[in-house]
């Protein structure tokens, strides 16, 4: 069991040509490529829905593609599933631990499915609880975890083999963002050490701060693809959000914004609202100035991180460039 | 089979963590003895003999019936939170589960047979026949439970929710084994409602192990065939239920689970 996984293959990342998957009428995934490198992270970006879900139940053989193919460690996941699980951890977006055996008993368990003796699997277990700071509660069942304890004990049972890839469903889904930060650090040291991790995320700003790639899916379409860096720059930084006493002025509040502007202004006068996303080092006061020397009355101006919408208004809005290389 | 082990011990250590998931295989048909051994079995005649050593039979039979429902629950309950894909991502044989659910749900049958024996003796009911009938008898029940087991599998594999899966057993099980020889010897049943309990296959389940326990059967000499000839009977209609529900389950947990 315990032979060296990372060893016997030579491209031990991610790989996937043309991959989909149709339930009876309903395309969840339509032709997705990805190459992720070992030793890299990929995010993939998306709503509900988007795809994300179903292309990590594919990659990990949970599910069987309709269209294309993909290697995962070098093995193909159809028809070479067995080689792959070996190699691979999986973390779903629900609950993967047992809620009725203790933390330290779901660990253990997983150490002798992977294999391992009584002894190793308890010592395993143990080294993960602390790495993981779940010490105190390892006895306790896993039901009576808080989110983020549960979320770590998943993570807990990902790791139990030292698989070289990992895969890892929404994994801050519903975690406070203390919590959120803890489980990005031990993400972190996993991929310093040769770890090849794919995640999925709503958020922009997780696949920015871990991802070196971010696939950006949606209907199950791949809508963008590029590092951080190349979205950021299409998508622009942070946004500048007015709201408008009179929907009137969206004409005139769209242009006193376009001198911040690193990108193009939306303005939805249905709700009031002009977005702009704004030149790094941009002052909120220059803007309320401006706004109030071209006579435009706000009832709100806030400064906010770009999110997920921005990311595909920009796409949509956008003349169709692709940013992958 | 180590996997198969490790997979049924997680689901006894969650008997160990809440004990109150054996009632309905322990309690549950104490119940039952006691209330129709002392309060309904003063009324109930039993032709050749004492109802006690006639209730016992029944109670096991209809106890193994209604333990469909645990592993129903258990793996409608499993289906439903993602334990089954962190499962399935492992190097492990993916039937591995199966085996380990059905095996673990085996082990509270032998529970629920064993305590339900003891039981019977304490009342009054006892073994009169030979000691390879009497095995007969236990092997016979065991066959029989193994069957519920994979049809209440069944069951929880197609069902949405646990709900789902209790309701469908009570609205199944409770007309089975009422409608049966189970508590009330066949003949004191009207025309029409004799003859469903004649071929309910409850019945001739209940009238195998009386026979192979030398306890008295009171099957009526005009009953139907497989009444007359319980044990081939009751044997060929658990093994047309694995038969036709072993595959349908493992296609509907496959079909569940990899999509």
């Amino acid at each position: 069991m315990y032979e060296n996984l990372n060893d016997n293959c030579t491209d031990a990342g991610i790989k996937a040509e043309g991959l989909g998957k149709r339930f009876g009428d309903f395309t969840a995934l339509e032709d997705l490529d990805l190459v992720v490198p070992k030793g890299s992270v990929l995010g993939l970006l998306g709503h509900n829905g988007a795809g994300k879900t179903t292309t990590i139940r594919i990659l990990t053989t949970l599910s069987v593609p309709s269209t294309g193919s993909a290697t995962v460690a070098g093995y193909d996941v159809v028809k070479q599933g067995g080689e792959v699980r070996k190699r691979i951890g999986v973390a779903g977006q629900s609950a993967t631990v047992d809620g009725l055996l203790t933390g330290r008993a779901n660990l253990e368990m997983v150490g002798r499915l992977y294999g391992m003796s009584k002894r190793e699997a308890a010592e395993r277990a143990d080294e993960l609880l602390t790495r993981l700071g779940l010490t105190d509660a390892a006895d306790k069942l896993v039901k009576e975890y808080s989110g983020g304890m549960r979320r770590r004990a998943d993570l807990a049972a990902t790791l139990v083999s030292t698989p070289p890839v990992l895969f890892l469903d929404e994994p801050t889904t519903g975690l406070d963002p203390a919590s959120r930060n803890d489980l990005w650090d031990v993400l972190r040291e996993q991929v310093s050490e040769g770890v090849t991790l794919l995640l999925t995320t709503q958020y922009l700003e997780e696949a920015d701060r871990l991802a070196d790639e971010i696939v950006v899916l949606d209907h199950g379409k791949v809508a963008a693809a590029g590092s951080p860096d190349q979205l950021k720059q299409r998508v622009g930084g942070d946004r500048i959000e007015i709201t408008l006493a009179d929907p009137a002025d969206a004409g005139p509040a769209a242009e006193a914004l376009a001198g911040f502007a690193e990108n193009e202004v939306h303005s939805d006068p249905a709700a009031s609202l002009v977005t702009a996303p704004v030149r790094a080092g941009t002052r909120l006061v220059e803007v309320v100035r401006s706004l109030d020397a071209a006579g435009i009355d706000v009832t709100d101006v806030h400064r906010r991180d770009a999110t997920l919408d921005d990311v595909f208004l920009s796409i949509t809005s956008a003349p169709k460039v692709e940013v992958h290389s | 089979m180590s996997e198969t082990l490790i997979l049924a011990r997680r689901n006894l250590e969650h008997v160990r963590q809440i004990p109150e998931k054996l009632i309905d295989v322990t309690l549950q048909p104490l119940m039952f003895v006691l209330l129709f051994a002392f309060v309904f079995g003063g009324v109930i005649a039993v032709p050749n003999g004492d109802y006690k050593e006639y209730l016992i039979g029944g109670i096991l039979v209809q106890t193994l019936a209604f333990g469909l429902m645990g592993p129903g629950v258990a793996i409608a309950t499993d289906l439903g939170e993602g334990m089954i894909d962190r499962l399935r991502s492992l190097p492990i044989r993916r039937s591995s589960y199966l085996t380990g659910h059905i095996l673990a749900e085996f082990a509270a049958t032998i529970l629920a047979i064993v305590v339900l024996s003891g039981a019977g003796l304490l009342v009054g009911w006892g073994i009169e026949s030979s000691v390879p009938e009497a095995i007969g008898a236990y092997a016979l029940l065991g066959l029989f439970a193994f069957a519920m087991i994979w049809l209440g599998t069944l069951i929880g594999t197609v069902a949405r929710s646990t709900d789902v899966v209790t309701g469908i057993a009570f609205m199944t099980v409770f007309p089975l084994t009422f409608v049966s020889n189970a508590f009330v010897p066949t003949d004191s049943l009207p025309d029409g409602l004799r003859q469903v309990a004649e071929w309910n296959p409850i019945s001739c389940v209940v009238a195998a192990v009386r026979e192979l326990f030398g306890n008295p059967t009171a099957v009526p000499h005009d009953a139907a065939w497989p009444l007359q000839h319980p044990v081939v009977a009751s044997i060929g209609w658990c093994v047309l239920i694995l038969v036709v529900v072993v595959p349908m389950t493992v296609r509907a947990f496959n079909r569940r689970t990899t999509d």
